[in-house]
């Protein structure tokens, strides 16, 4: 076992385990997001919405992640710059990046999962919360952001922890469109010294500490909401 | 953009055309993915009897296996069992004076994602084993039924209905993860797709068609695991 490629690779370890967290807070962040709409569209009355985020759960739940970040990558990237206007605009820079591609991919992904978990939650809000909240005289936009969203939310937490560790376990993949996070830089390591396990084993090491602090972050969030079982 | 004509052209299963890689490539994940849950299914049930019933260092060593596996990303896993797998074997087989020998692809994967699916049944295995009511179990000790009578005669009837929805999950989850064999370098579906289109430069076509096939098994695999739930369960009374 030799260790002694940390020194002179630290910065570029410390950049990729910076990318790593920024990707896993980005898509759990704007994921989160989407998926409220995709619940609140599969359990409302509108059937063209309910279809729409029905198919898009099917399709990002049924398909591998590697499919959509090349499909996202080289599909959609290859056909960016012939959209009119685009090329000039602030974005482009940021578009031609990989880093673009693979935050979109993972973002999408954990929408369909999250939006999946909150609609089965949505659904697990006891009915006589919501009639009385309608019986005090809320309207029905009111309900959903004063108790239905809130306690599906609350009901969700803790599958949401679970969910964020498969995402963080998740983003190595995007090494594959050359975003050097931690695990790029592992494989750039690799590449350079011809080490193979020490640097896969400093990543999996970074990973599991992290886990571990995801856990128990949100083991801290689920005690201070305050719940009457 | 394209003709649709051109479109059947590239996707036509003769050589010209690229479905026929691609549907090889859809043979080979099916075959990883059955490999490997077989594989994990196996690990799977040493794993929970062993947690469940075994002495204090296996069950330490299980621990390990279960929480180490399943907190590493699956990719990192992936890579470093295959290299770690084909070099030990290499090393063993040199030290018995046998020369190195070239590892087939198709095993390496099988035995790489079983190990990791492995983890994963243990604890669905265990938690199946454990929702079944303590009662039946001391009833079949009463009858004076040997432990191996007890596992097939009560254990594993009563273990597969509760088992189900996690082999389901499981099943999809390890067709998802076959496509991370490609970073390995072994030809499955999402390999031969890229492989296509890299050829072609059809991103879009080829990997859509990719995702399409990805999409039929597990809508497939989805109807019948509620088909096999279904059957096992029967004579239940339902939950709700």
């Amino acid at each position: 076992m030799d260790f002694s490629w940390i020194i002179p690779y630290r910065e570029l370890l410390l950049n990729g385990a910076l990318l790593t967290c920024m990707l896993l807070v980005i898509s759990v962040v704007l994921g989160f997001a989407i998926a409220i709409f995709l619940a609140i569209a599969q359990v409302g009355n509108n059937p063209v919405l309910r279809v729409a985020a029905k198919s898009y759960c099917t399709f990002f739940r049924g398909t591998p992640l590697l499919i959509q970040l090349w499909l996202i990558y080289y599909g959609l990237g290859s056909y960016l710059p012939y959209i009119p206007g685009l090329k000039g605009s602030f974005l482009w820079p940021l578009m031609r990046e990989g880093l673009f591609f693979a935050a979109v991919a993972l973002t999408l992904n954990f929408a369909a999962y999250q939006g999946e978990i909150l609609r089965g939650t949505l659904l697990a809000v006891p009915k006589g919360e919501l009639e009385a909240a309608l019986a005090v005289g809320m309207r029905p936009s009111m309900v959903l952001r004063r108790i239905w969203l809130p306690r599906a939310i609350r009901i969700g937490l803790p599958t949401f922890a679970g969910e964020v560790i498969l995402q963080l376990k998740a983003t190595p993949i995007v090494f594959s469109v050359t975003v050097m996070d931690l695990y790029g830089a592992a494989y750039k390591i690799r590449q350079d010294t011809l080490l193979v396990y020490e640097p896969l084993i400093l990543v999996a090491a970074f990973y599991v500490a992290l886990t571990f602090l995801i856990t128990q972050v949100f083991q801290r969030l689920e005690n201070a909401v305050p719940a009457r079982r | 953009m394209n003709s649709s004509n051109s479109i059947f052209q590239l996707l036509s299963i003769t050589p010209p055309g690229w479905g026929g890689v691609l549907l090889t490539g859809a043979l080979a994940t099916l075959l990883i993915s059955f490999g490997a849950y077989l594989v994990g299914m196996a690990l799977g049930l040493f794993g929970a009897l062993g947690k469940l019933g075994g002495v204090g260092p296996i069950r330490l060593a299980l621990n390990f296996y279960t929480t180490v596996v399943r907190a590493v990303p699956e990719l990192v896993l992936i890579v470093a069992l295959y290299y770690a797998g084909t070099d030990g074997l290499n090393r063993v087989l040199s030290w018995a004076g046998i020369g190195p020998v070239e590892v087939n692809g198709l095993v390496a994967a099988i035995a790489v994602l079983g190990f990791v699916q492995g983890a994963y049944m243990t604890e669905v295995l265990r938690g199946a084993i454990l929702s079944i009511p303590v009662g039946q179990l001391e009833a079949a000790k009463a009858f004076g039924m040997r432990p191996a009578l007890r596992f097939r005669r009560i254990i594993l009837p009563s273990l597969i209905p509760n088992a189900l929805p996690g082999f389901a999950n499981l099943w999809l989850s390890v067709i998802k993860d076959s496509a991370l064999i490609a970073v390995v370098g072994y030809q499955e579906l999402a390999l031969a797709a890229r492989v296509a289109a890299s050829n072609t430069k059809q991103y879009m076509l080829f990997f859509l068609a990719a995702a399409a096939l990805y999409l039929a098994i597990t809508i497939i695999s989805n109807l019948l695991f509620s088909a096999l739930e279904a059957h096992f369960r029967r004579g239940q009374r339902p939950i709700h």
